[in-house]
């Protein structure tokens, strides 16, 4: 019985995302999508940052990817005639189906992440992220430059709104389920090894890089599934809607819900997608001078971040899971966690 | 001058001195020995503040320095001059100097150590001007101890002068040593060179894992057989 | 079309931007240095700078020179304030840790810039003595171009020798070397880390003040990419090394000036892809840059 429980769950989330899908309003619809979409990119994000120890600046690009790609290949042909009319024939005259689409932006996103991660792999700590930051900018100008691939600062809009609960919680699922396995595999274990200490996991045979490599190049596919999902939520997509706001706001997410627990992500991902709607209200209400007090929603998370950083470093789980967290208050044992929390190597000195 | 009671400190959750208490009265020169990894480096460094104790006090001169901060303890007369040398390397060696004088007010009284270093070291004089890591090891060794002076030092605390040095520089270092007693500088000497630790010490405390397992004057430690068996090579 | 004195043109709009890059990039690689820490938020030092400085313009009751020496204080203080009460608290913590930190007190001031002030970019009106046009050695020119570059210089000549000859410089220097032992020295090191953060801070405003003179406009975003692209030149110069970030910051300039003025219309929108690519290049092939020898761990 215990064997079916996750199926159970993944089935009672996909029954409920049907349900919402029929019964709630295009508001309510939009807001679960972007949670899931958030929970994707939290998700992938944390195998790299949280349980590999890759603090990686780089979502936003591998988002920009799955996105644009997604895009060209389901825009139907006669609007690619008009928008894209530069575009190569075989790319110009097909219209894909919206799994393929997706699958093929992931495709390019893990070549992408494949040819980029092996030399930036090679840094380390904040050069690494440093690095990442300067692909996303690359990308960036790319997108507006490539006038003929992606119409530049126009960007490409009329997509086809193929973006509906059942596919948002389908993804997410398949996203949360795939990282929960790696993780929680010899070769999460071996991520966490490099994490903690790469000198002394090489020595017991890791194979370093390429634990990071595939933890780099798996988060890269899935962040771009999230890209194609938001593409054909919001229907449009210009190359600002991937700056290094979103980077920000994912890597929110995955410290606040804490590096190194996939349920934490969750949580950071389910906080930073009802906070900016909570707040929404209060930005046009608490108008200064008639102007809407826009920002209010980024100066709260960035407090937030500040927050955490200062005082609770490893964030609201650390590197619990929420089964431990309810075996804990539950009082059984479960196997322990073999390293100590991120935020804990403050020294006294 | 100087009295620990009861010093717990930790890495982490590594207990690395449990519970150790010494004292060291002025004008001596005490030795700390005991095997690597014993505790003897955390003992300095948690006089001199670079590490807070978990549990324990530690008094200079009847004040209480177990909690102040490092810089707080350096002008109160503590002075660490830590294992390794560690000189700025791309400081000249007159910068070294400068630099550790630099918190005192009165200038006369650093002049008069700055001479003092210079006479007790002349190859620092001839090198004044250079870089700091272009020293020899053993240059090296004097320019710390060198800089621990410019602090003006009531209480100096040696962690292993003769590290990786020639025999013929420990000795002279060792000579240095013996005379800045006479200039009235009390030391707290921790040495893996336990022979000639207890020739030069007037008293010594043996570590060994976090505890001290011995302590007495020198000369009654060189002949306990316990102590020849484990540090002076029997 | 590559006449001389386009030519001339370019080279001072590289030297413009050169010196606004290395201002910044000084300030950069003094923070580095001392505590290791890449300041996200230092770009938006330069923000924080033009706003003050556009304060006092419009203010009109204060002379013009005020709005370049105002803003230094301000900014210093403000810089002295991150570094206590963001940063302190976490010496000792992962790098990544402080890198996180960093980049949300970028994000509090570029938001809280944004939510009070707004994202309409505010015009600079210079006063009209920076506006003329001189001609030096042949060559035709704003003053204010000739202002960038000169003050740039005397900035750097003060801070070289500030860190050479005094007291404080030289803990500053000892600091980026060991700080524990510094403190043994009987360093107060907090306190030499404060006056690193302001002068770096102090820097930046001027480079964001220049910065707003030569662009004629202000917005709370404007920090942000100038901040990356001093990172970049603080690389290439050799990160950690003052006398780097000085190189780097005209390299970058002359770098990014010249590909915009002699590649073809169509490339040169590549602009920005440019800058980042040579500093994935610096990092993959020679992390320590022209002029540093600083850490090995970075492979």
């Amino acid at each position: 019985m215990k064997r079916f429980l996750p199926f159970l769950w993944m089935a009672a989330v996909m029954g409920t995302a049907g349900l919402a899908q029929v019964l709630l309003n295009d508001y309510y619809q939009r807001v679960l999508a972007v949670l899931a979409i958030n929970v994707i990119l939290a998700v992938s994000l944390n195998l790299t940052n949280g349980f590999s120890g890759d603090f990686s600046l780089g979502p936003a690009a591998f988002m920009a990817i799955g996105a644009y790609t997604s895009a060209i290949l389901t825009l139907p042909a006669q609007t690619k005639a008009i928008a894209l009319p530069d575009l190569p024939p075989w790319l110009g005259q097909i219209a894909l189906p919206f799994p393929v689409a997706t699958l093929l932006g992931c495709v390019l996103a893990g070549l992408v992440a494949f040819v980029v991660g092996l030399p930036v792999l090679r840094l380390r700590g904040h050069y690494l992220a440093v690095a990442t930051l300067g692909l996303m900018v690359i990308l960036q100008v790319v997108a507006l430059n490539w006038q003929a691939l992606t119409r530049g600062a126009r960007g490409i809009s009329g997509l086809p709104p193929f973006t509906n609960l059942l596919w948002a919680y389908g993804w997410m699922l398949i996203t949360v389920l795939v990282i929960w396995r790696i993780v929680y595999s010899p070769l999460g274990r071996a991520m966490m090894a490099v994490r903690e200490d790469e000198l002394a996991a090489a020595c017991r045979g890791v194979r370093v890089f390429r634990t990071r490599l595939f933890a780099f190049v798996t988060s890269a596919i899935f962040t771009s599934v999230a890209g194609a999902l938001w593409a054909h939520l919001i229907t449009a997509i210009t190359p600002s809607s991937f700056s290094f706001l979103l980077t920000f706001n994912v890597v929110a997410m995955v410290v606040i819900g804490g590096m190194g627990s996939i349920s934490g992500s969750v949580l950071g991902a389910a906080l930073m997608t009802l906070l900016p709607e909570l707040l929404r209200r209060v930005e046009t209400a608490l108008a200064i001078g008639g102007q809407p007090l826009y920002g209010l929603s980024q100066v709260v998370v960035a407090v937030l971040m500040l927050a955490v950083m200062l005082f609770r470093p490893q964030g609201l789980m650390g590197q619990r899971e929420i089964g431990d967290v309810i075996a804990l208050l539950l009082r059984r044992d479960r196997p322990t966690q073999p390293v100590a929390p991120v935020g804990e190597a403050r020294r006294t000195a | 001058m100087l009295t620990i009671q009861d010093l717990h400190v930790y890495y982490g959750r590594i207990h690395a001195l449990k519970g150790i208490s010494l004292e060291v009265r002025a004008g001596e020169i005490v030795a700390l020995i005991g095997s690597n990894g014993a505790g003897k480096t955390t003992t300095l460094a948690a006089l001199s503040g670079l590490l807070r104790p978990r549990s324990g006090v530690i008094y200079f001169e009847d004040k209480n320095i177990t909690h102040l901060p490092v810089h707080q303890i350096v002008r109160l007369g503590v002075v660490h001059c830590p294992e390794g040398r560690q000189v700025f390397a791309r400081l000249s060696v007159a910068e070294n100097l400068q630099l550790a004088g630099a918190h005192r007010s009165e200038r006369a009284a650093r002049m008069r150590d700055l001479q003092r270093v210079y006479e007790l070291f002349p190859i620092l004089a001839q090198r004044r001007n250079q870089y700091a890591g272009t020293l020899s090891g053993g240059e090296q060794q004097m320019l710390a101890i060198g800089r621990a002076l410019m602090s003006g030092p009531r209480l100096l605390l040696l962690d292993e002068p003769s590290l990786g040095l020639a025999p013929m520089i420990v000795e002279s270092i060792f000579r240095v040593i013996e005379a800045l007693r006479c200039d009235g500088v009390t030391v707290l000497l921790v040495e893996q060179n336990a022979y000639r630790a207890l020739q030069l010490a007037d008293r010594a405390y043996v570590l060994e894992t976090g505890c001290i397992k011995i302590h007495g004057p020198a000369r009654e430690l060189m002949d306990n057989s316990a102590v020849r068996a484990a540090y002076l090579g029997g | 079309m590559f006449t001389p004195s386009y030519l001339a043109q370019q080279i001072v709009n590289a030297l413009n931007m050169g010196s606004i890059y290395a201002l910044v990039a000084i300030g950069l690689t003094v923070v580095y240095g001392i505590l290791r820490l890449i300041n996200f938020a230092h770009g938006d030092m330069m923000t924080v700078g033009a706003y003050v400085a556009l304060a006092v313009l419009t203010s009109l009751a204060l002379p013009a020179w005020a709005a370049l020496v105002i803003p230094i204080f301000v900014v210093a203080a403000v810089g002295v304030l991150i570094e206590r009460f963001a940063y302190r608290p976490l010496r000792g913590a992962p790098e990544v840790a402080m890198l996180i930190t960093s980049l949300a007190v970028s994000s509090l001031i570029e938001n809280g810039a944004l939510m009070t002030l707004t994202a309409q970019p505010r015009p600079v009106r210079l006063p009209a003595e920076l506006t003329q046009r001189v001609d030096v050695l042949g060559i035709n020119i704003a003053v204010m171009d000739a202002v960038i570059v000169v003050l740039a210089l005397v900035l750097m000549v003060g801070l070289s020798l500030f860190v050479r000859y005094t007291a404080i410089g030289i803990a500053m220097r000892a600091c980026s070397e060991n700080v524990r032992v510094t403190q043994l020295m009987g360093v107060d090191v907090n306190r030499v880390i404060a006056t690193a953060f302001a002068i770096s801070a102090g820097l930046a405003a001027v480079a964001g003040v220049l910065w707003s003179g030569k662009f004629g406009l202000v917005d709370p975003f404007m920090g942000f990419v100038p901040g990356l692209k001093a990172f970049v030149a603080a690389v290439i110069g050799g990160i950690g090394n003052i006398a780097g970030a000085m190189l780097g910051g005209y390299l970058l300039g002359f770098a990014e000036v010249f590909f915009v003025a002699f590649m073809p219309s169509e490339i040169s929108g590549y602009r920005d892809a440019f800058v980042f690519a040579l500093l994935l290049v610096v990092l993959l092939l020679r992390p320590t840059g022209l002029l540093g020898a600083h850490e090995a761990s970075r492979a």
